[in-house]
């Protein structure tokens, strides 16, 4: 044992140059990977949280309205209505059906507004009356959008998945970018270990050749050089692990979490979540480029 | 101790066997002479027994273990019952005496207080009391190939291999270093020596093995190096 953690420690010391070149690569590629999984524990929590609330609103035609399949002048027969209800609920796609009269719209507007101004601008008759639309798959949208904008008595078909799309698209984007990222640097930190690895052995290659002569066992040879690594590796994951969770604390916990309050955030325990993960590709990234690396050497 | 069951040996990529239809027995505590041209498979012969690789076809038992069959991970195990000797010493840089032939044993595992009083011993068997501290950049040939064979034997091995040990040495060295062969076989251990040295072979009179291009052609007791 003391055999084992000398020769670790003198590789280490040898090797001092890669070994921080590889507990610096291996941070900030952890760090980004790390990075990647919380957007996409945020995304997939904001999607979560607002497609759960997501409805089509599709406006029926007033007297004064215009625009959409409205007749000048007119509102929205019964039995345009009744069409139109049924055409909804004949959509596939469409989980459910709420009729919202132009009475209950005032009463809500009336709440929500209660407390400003705008709350005596308008009459229950500038209102309209609308039908709520719940779909199956809140990303499937645009096929009941578009029935409905061709429906007589249609004014105007509203869909907040429209507004929120380009958001996830970014989101989404930004996410692959992260992970894409990190990968490549992922990739970049095991052939660094790996080279590092190779060096420290072919520079040991005489006590290697006489340990497989006298017998020591593969364990033994390879213990060193796995040490080398893994401490390189815990290295790199408690920089990057910190790196993350001061991240999530300086910018979420104590910035955004008050600022904007109205998206869902992560927590603790998804960053725990990403930082086991980080903690196991990392230590992956250690001991499978160093079995690798050292194949050639412990070859009997 | 060593048995040779119709053994052929081909490498990768060669038509040509390095060794084709060995038969033959070594029995416990004998001093065996291994000649032949280079590249008649003297070495293939010893890496064999080390089982540095498998033979292609034929079977070889050593120590009681066929090697065809001996599982990748018994292979130490194996090695720890056979101590070698080469050319070229193989010592390590920048180490003692003492520790070169307690690495043998620290990296077995051996503990502390077994290793502090099986190495001196072992130096004195190989005459070299007195030298344990000297680095073995500061010795003699002879004297490095002592520390190379203490190494080897320093776990009392039950076969010694010595691929041409005195290959190296000026031919007074050379018998000194015979002597210490000698002694170590009359400890029960089986010497298996490949060499060149005919004087040595000469004077020696032990069983001698001759391969040329991989053949066995002579099996001798008490032979000579040239029949």
């Amino acid at each position: 044992m003391r055999h084992t953690l000398r020769e670790t420690w003198s590789g280490l010391r040898r090797n001092l140059a890669m070994t921080v070149a590889v507990i610096v690569t291996m941070g900030v590629s952890l760090s980004l990977f790390g990075l990647g999984l919380l957007t996409s524990m945020e995304v997939d929590l904001v999607k979560g949280r607002w497609y759960d609330k997501i409805e089509i609103s599709v406006f029926l035609c007033i007297e004064t309205t215009t625009g959409g399949l409205c007749e000048e002048g007119k509102g929205t027969t019964d039995a345009q209505r009744e069409n139109i209800r049924a055409a909804l609920e004949a959509n596939p796609e469409v989980q459910e059906v709420f009729y919202e009269s132009k009475e209950a719209a005032f009463e809500e507007f009336r709440r929500v507004f209660k407390e400003s101004p705008i709350v005596g601008s308008r009459t229950a008759d500038q209102m309209q009356d609308s039908f709520r639309v719940k779909l199956v798959n809140p990303e499937n949208y645009q096929g009941v959008v578009s029935e409905a904008n061709g429906l007589q008595g249609v004014q105007n078909v509203q869909d907040l998945q429209s507004i929120f799309e380009p958001l996830f698209k970014w989101l989404n984007g930004l996410q692959w970018a992260t992970i894409g990222m990190s990968v490549l640097l992922l990739l970049a930190a095991g052939l660094q270990i790996a080279n590092t690895i190779r060096m420290a052995a072919f520079t040991r290659r005489r006590e290697i050749g006489i340990m497989r002569l006298v017998g020591a066992s593969n364990l033994y040879i390879l213990l060193p050089f796995l040490l080398e690594s893994l401490v390189a590796g815990i290295i790199g994951v408690i920089v990057s692990s910190v790196t993350v969770a001061a991240g999530y604390l300086f910018l979420i916990e104590r910035n955004a979490k008050t600022s904007i309050r109205t998206l869902p955030w992560i927590d603790w325990s998804h960053v725990a979540a990403a930082i086991l993960a980080m903690a196991a590709v990392g230590l992956a990234l250690a001991i499978i480029p160093t079995l690798l690396a050292t194949r050639k050497y412990l070859r009997i | 101790m060593i048995m040779f069951e119709d053994v052929t040996k081909f490498y990768p990529g060669q038509s040509r066997p390095a060794l084709r239809n060995i038969n033959l027995e070594i029995e416990r505590g004998e001093f065996v002479f291994l000649v032949g041209q280079s590249g008649s498979g003297k070495s293939t012969f010893l890496r064999l027994i080390l089982r540095e690789f498998r033979p292609t076809k034929g079977t070889l038992y050593v120590a009681g273990k066929n090697l065809g069959t001996l599982n990748q991970w018994k292979v130490p195990a194996l090695r720890r019952q056979i101590g070698t000797v080469f050319q070229d010493f193989r010592l390590l840089p920048g180490k003692t005496v003492y520790e070169n032939v307690a690495f043998a044993l620290q990296v077995i595992g051996k503990s502390t207080k077994e290793i502090r009083q099986i190495v001196p011993e072992t130096l004195e068997t190989v005459g070299l009391t007195g030298k344990e501290g000297r680095l073995n950049e500061e010795l003699s040939g002879g004297e490095q190939q002592r520390v190379a064979i203490a190494r080897a034997f320093v776990n009392r091995p039950q076969i010694l291999i010595a691929d041409e040990p005195t290959g190296n040495l000026d031919p007074e060295t050379s018998v000194g270093i015979m002597k210490l062969l000698d002694r170590i076989n009359r400890t029960e251990t089986t010497v298996i020596m490949a060499t060149h040295d005919s004087t040595i072979v000469d004077q020696m009179r032990r069983r001698v093995l001759e391969l040329r291009d991989g053949e066995l052609v002579r099996d001798q007791s008490k032979g000579v190096y040239g029949a």
